[in-house]
């Protein structure tokens, strides 16, 4: 598997007339995740929906984003590969674990045993053999927590944006959890921008920081 | 559009005019038209049994003529009548929506003088001739307006008084009768508001048994006329009124309603103006066992109920067709007949062959059906000027 | 950056919906103004307007217009907040929604004919209480329903309105939180009705008050029940306007029209009273809570408010009992508390005749309650795309426009474009009064959902359309299946709206009900109306008890 590379240039994003940032570049790269801190109202949240694609109106962006040399800033958030991590799991409550999981499988898996069968080895991976047809309501926060890494890593992205994934868990299972987060994306060697108010989910990325918002 | 109603009426009445052989053939060409078409007949649908009977005639309608006809129920005939005119509005002189309505009075002479209607086409309808046009003077002159073929009448009506016996001991046989029980008995007889066509046939009756002149109501009503014919009527009224059901501040609206009032113990009288109403409620559970029937000394109103064909019915053989099947005498003593509606025939039944005769011979009889002498005479309606005024006048002088 | 520009469905809408209602208005202006040539009326004046003003009572008309629907509504309110002061956290619980369903499905015309069976002089009250309470053989002889005042008809509406504000109330009060506040009222000594009606109603009346002058307008001009429970002398001024429309003399159109205009003045002129009577409350209310005196009299207002609201609420559930026994009585003389004979021969019957009038309902239901749905969903989807722009106020016009006010001139559309008196035409207007209910009810469940699931969708790869149909909408199940049966229970109750686009060819159960309503065999009006409540009512009920969502085959 060859490293991704995710290239932020001159991005550029405002409210009606009010800049939050601009001319903002930088690289991504598998090894060394990128912090963005700030204050709230920042554009922090902002920054990972411009470069997953799900920015919408009052926003407005320019700049580009380069997926392993390829110019996705066009392309709809589900055709760029970029997955994404939110404060809560949002694990889907109509769906069983499996089902949630096996909803980012690849279509081209076919065939109702084998994508069930891809999915019970993906639950297994992260300690959740067995849970396929449970209700995602009966998990610990600690369980869901990895259900939707899993599911966000089944759809095979390239490159997975962390927005404060860690906030509401405790401080043990919080620092599991970034370990096992930061694990996983290292060993698909994907580039990973994490937004946090925690300098040590800053520490634990252990790569550059980037601080939205301090000049105002 | 004028320019359309006379060419249609010069091509029937040159069908008409030719001879049996052609007035067959011409015939003929109705019914084969009429095949396959809907007839939207709009008739108050305030009565079940003649729902019933409607739904019976377009069953039969359906088997013999391929003709299908759907009732479209109406609250208040007008409703109707002012339909066709928003269609007349709307530039629609050729596919309306209603094909046939039954109708009388004063909604006749509003869609006759308007324009509104199609015709005339009775008197081409084979079964016309059986219809009693000398000895049934209301079939060919409605409330005085004459009917020249515009409508085509199936069914009579005649005034009645429906009482409890349980309440009323001996039955008041003059409006000073009348006025005597309702003292004696506050708040236990009311009439239907002015406003419906039950209510204001009260007041004509009564305004018949009292006008001084009672000729005068033949014709268009004046404002003196009125004046001098109604004063007895109004004195009369006034000296009732507050020993009416509600001290004769509120009316029923209707005869069912006021029906409903009698079956549920509230008064001891209701009007109809069908004699075999009461007698079909009790057998139907709407009415009490003890009700019975009488008329007024000195005669009551009668009237004809009459079909009528608006002049943009894309549907008019098979409307004609339909009335011309209500006027067939094997229909018209099915109508007869008390079980299905009670109702006296139309037809004249010396034209009536034997066997035409025998079906209404053969009629099961029933003694709380009253006989045609316990109806005594027929009077005939007004003009519709009167109905139309008196209901204003009693608006305007009780109704605020 | 993402999706429409213009919401496709909004384009929609205001073309098939809103336009209609636009010509439908102008229509009836130009004769209540003389002009409609087709009657020989050519030339604009004001002759309609003085036949209406010179019309005997008309004084007493506009009167008894105006005391309904201000007493009607002030009331619903009164007792909707009086009854969640008193309830407290309980009215969010499921059982109260329950207990709300059937009284929210029933159409208003099913309400006023239980209701007429229940109060009149020889309905099922007098009859319980007779002879041994109230000593009367026969019915009394005083006006319990269509009285002059106009009270039968005021508890009509109050009992239909009550039970709305409140499931309005409910919703509402989700999205203010209002529960940290109230316990501050009650850490500051005010008793607990007094510091729910001090400090949570009014927070909640400014979310509330689309409904309450959605109420406001219809208490003004209700058609259906002003038949019903309603004085005919004198006539409220949109039955007045009904009656002109419907008189064989043509000629009353343009009165009828003027009446119509003046109804839609009143309903303006009304709704704008409110709101300077809200202005006066505020200032009043406010100055009174910075006295700063504990509400003992003020919990005991809140108190006989909901004592009432409960009396409302069993009577409304009584009137649809008093339906069901009428449905199965043969003989029932007064006054006696039961029928002497019960038959099923009232079903029997009414199976027969109303066959068509129960297809036609069940039909125009499903259609206008699906595509008022379908266009919601394509709204709200279209809406969300488009990075959600505020709501749009105007597709609750038809919420507030009196209906008679704008459906002559629509008949006169609809009989220029031929479609009058078919199916279609009733089902579109149907959906005209369906879908801002839909709209009402999905819009903010549809908008609470979280929009970072659609997100977390997406960067998994799946499509809009994925996301529609596998996430949006199945977490949104019963939100849609609520909308839907509300749809259907709009649909039910449309009088009016099928009187005039269907020309009197297109029979349902509301219409049929209505007909026979004073007159008809009371046995007969009893199995129509107790249909015509129990189909909504039972897909309410299936909406209130539906999962969330489809749970996974495999469990």
């Amino acid at each position: 598997m060859n490293a991704h590379m995710l290239d932020i240039r001159d991005a550029r994003i405002s409210v009606g007339a009010r800049i939050l940032f601009a001319n903002l570049s930088f690289c991504v790269e598998a090894s060394a995740p990128v912090t963005v801190m700030g204050p709230s109202g920042s554009g922090k949240s902002a920054l990972l929906a411009f470069i997953g694609g799900h920015l919408g109106p009052p926003f407005r962006a320019g700049g580009r984003v380069i997926l392993d040399g390829a110019d996705v800033t066009d392309l709809a958030p589900e055709r760029r590969a970029i997955g994404m991590l939110f404060q809560d799991d949002l694990l889907f409550p109509h769906l069983s674990v499996g089902a949630n999981v096996a909803f980012a499988l690849d279509v081209n898996v076919r065939g109702r045993a084998a994508r069930r069968a891809r999915v019970e080895a993906a639950l297994g991976d992260v300690g959740l053999a067995g849970f396929f047809d449970r209700d995602p309501g009966s998990l610990s926060g600690g369980q869901r927590a990895r259900v939707a890494l899993m599911r966000a890593l089944v759809a095979a992205p390239k490159a997975l944006l962390l927005d404060e994934p860690f906030a509401k868990l405790d401080q043990a299972l919080r620092r599991d959890f970034r370990r096992f987060v930061f694990d996983n994306a290292a060993a698909r060697e994907l580039p990973v921008v994490l937004v946090t108010h925690d300098p040590a989910d800053a520490e634990a990325a252990g790569g550059a920081v980037i601080s939205l918002g301090e000049d105002d | 559009m004028k320019l359309w109603i006379c060419a249609l009426s010069l091509s029937l009445a040159a069908s008409g005019a030719a001879g049996g052989a052609r007035a067959d053939a011409a015939w003929d060409t109705v019914l084969a038209k009429a095949r396959g078409q809907t007839v939207y007949w709009n008739a108050w649908g305030g009565d079940e049994r003649t729902n019933n009977f409607i739904a019976w005639a377009g069953d039969e309608m359906s088997k013999r003529y391929g003709v299908v006809v759907k009732q479209v129920k109406l609250a208040d005939t007008g409703e109707a009548v002012a339909r066709v005119l928003a269609e007349k509005s709307a530039g629609r002189n050729s596919d309306g929506t209603v094909d046939m309505i039954w109708i009388n009075g004063p909604n006749f002479l509003s869609m006759k003088e308007k324009g509104l209607l199609f015709g005339p086409f009775a008197d081409k309808l084979p079964n016309f001739a059986y219809v009693d046009t000398a000895n049934k003077p209301s079939n060919v002159i409605d409330f005085t307006i004459p009917v020249e073929g515009m409508e085509s009448p199936w069914r009579l009506a005649q005034f009645v008084l429906i009482e409890n016996s349980a309440g009323v001991a001996t039955s008041p046989r003059t409006l000073h009768d009348l006025a005597a029980w309702i003292h004696a008995h506050p708040g236990r007889f009311t009439h239907p508001d002015a406003k419906d066509f039950m209510g204001a046939t009260f007041l004509k009756q009564a305004l018949i048994d009292l006008a001084p002149n009672r000729e005068r109501l033949a014709k268009p009503a004046t404002d003196a006329d009125f004046a001098a014919e109604t004063a007895p009527l109004w004195a009369w009224y006034d000296s009732v009124r507050a020993s009416f059901w509600r001290k004769g501040e509120q009316f029923p609206a209707d005869g069912p309603t006021l029906m409903r009032l009698l079956n549920d113990g509230e008064v001891d009288f209701a009007l109809s103006f069908d004699p075999a109403e009461a007698a079909a409620g009790v057998e139907a559970g709407r009415l009490p066992a003890t009700v019975r029937v009488h008329t007024l000394d000195g005669g009551s109103l009668g009237n004809t109920s009459f079909v009528a064909i608006p002049y943009n019915s894309p549907h008019r053989e098979g409307a004609m067709a339909l009335a011309n099947f209500l006027l067939d005498p094997a229909t018209q003593a099915h109508a007869q007949d008390v079980r299905i509606l009670g109702s006296y025939t139309v037809l004249d039944p010396a034209k009536l062959s034997p066997e035409q005769r025998k079906a209404f011979i053969d009629l099961p009889s029933n003694p709380a059906l009253p006989t045609s002498a316990d109806l005594g005479a027929v009077l005939l309606e007004p003009h519709p000027s009167w109905m139309t005024a008196l209901a204003q006048e009693w608006r305007r002088r009780y109704a605020h | 950056m993402i999706g429409f520009r213009v919401n496709p469905a909004r384009t929609f809408v205001a073309l098939a919906l809103g336009g209609p209602v636009l010509a439908g208005l102008a229509l009836t202006l130009a004769p209540a103004f003389g002009y409609l040539p087709a009657i020989g009326g050519g030339r604009f004046n004001l002759a309609p307007w003085r036949e209406l003003l010179a019309e005997p009572g008309f004084a007493a008309t506009l009167r008894l217009t105006l005391v309904v629907g201000f007493a009607a509504t002030l009331l619903s309110l009164g007792l909707a907040f009086g009854l969640l002061a008193a309830s407290g956290a309980r009215a969010k619980g499921r059982g109260f929604a329950f207990l709300l369903a059937p009284l929210l499905a029933t159409p208003h015309a099913a309400m006023a004919i239980g209701l007429a069976f229940l109060i009149a002089p020889s309905g099922w009250i007098f009859r319980l209480s007779s002879p041994w309470a109230t000593g009367f053989l026969a019915p009394p002889d005083f006006a319990t329903v269509n009285d002059a005042a106009g009270l039968a008809l005021i508890l009509g509406l109050v009992l239909k309105e009550t039970p709305f504000l409140l499931i309005v109330a409910i919703g509402a009060l989700e999205t203010i939180g209002a529960d940290d506040h109230f316990r501050v009222a009650r850490s500051l000594g005010e008793p607990r009705i007094a510091a729910w009606l001090k400090v949570v109603a009014p927070q909640l009346y400014t979310r509330m008050r689309l409904p309450i002058y959605a109420t406001l307008a219809y208490s003004l001009s209700t058609v259906d029940m002003g038949i019903v429970l309603g004085p005919s002398h004198p006539l409220s001024l949109s039955l007045l306007s009904l009656r002109w429309f419907a008189a064989p003399d043509l000629d009353k159109i343009f009165p009828g029209a003027a009446a119509a205009t003046l109804q839609l003045v009143v309903a303006v002129a009304a709704v704008g009273c409110w709101r300077g009577g809200e202005a006066l409350v505020s200032t009043f209310g406010v100055s009174a809570l910075q006295r700063g005196r504990r509400g003992g009299a003020v919990n005991a207002l809140g108190a006989v408010l909901a004592g009432l609201g409960g009396v409302a609420l069993a009577l409304g559930l009584a009137a649809l009992a008093a339906l069901a026994v009428w449905s199965f009585a043969w003989r029932w003389t007064f006054p006696n508390a039961w029928p002497e004979t019960w038959t099923s021969d009232n079903w029997r019957r009414g199976a027969i005749a109303l066959t068509t009038p129960l297809g036609d309902t069940l039909l125009l239901a499903a259609a206008s309650a699906s595509a008022a749905l379908v266009v919601a969903v394509a709204w709200l989807e279209s809406d969300d795309r488009r990075g959600r722009p505020p709501p749009s106020r105007w597709i609750y016009l038809p919420l507030l426009l009196p209906q008679i006010s704008f459906l002559f001139g629509a008949q006169s559309l609809l009989a220029w474009t031929r479609l009058d008196g078919s199916l279609t035409a009733v089902a579109w207007a149907h959906t005209l009064f369906v879908f801002p209910y839909t709209m009402l009810s999905l819009e903010r469940s549809w908008r609470a959902l979280d929009p970072r699931y659609a997100r977390a969708a997406a960067s998994l790869g799946a499509s809009k359309g994925r996301i529609l149909f596998r996430v949006k909408l199945p977490i949104q199940f019963r939100a849609l299946a609520i909308a839907l049966a509300i749809g259907v229970s709009v649909s039910f109750a449309q009088y009016l709206s099928t009187l005039f686009a269907g020309g009197g060819r297109v029979t349902t159960l509301t219409t049929e009900a209505i007909a026979r309503a004073s007159g008809g065999d009371r046995r007969f009006v009893a199995v129509a109306a107790f249909l015509q409540a129990a189909i909504p009512v039972l897909v309410y009920l299936w909406a209130l008890l539906a999962p969330m969502g489809p749970r996974p085959a495999q469990r």
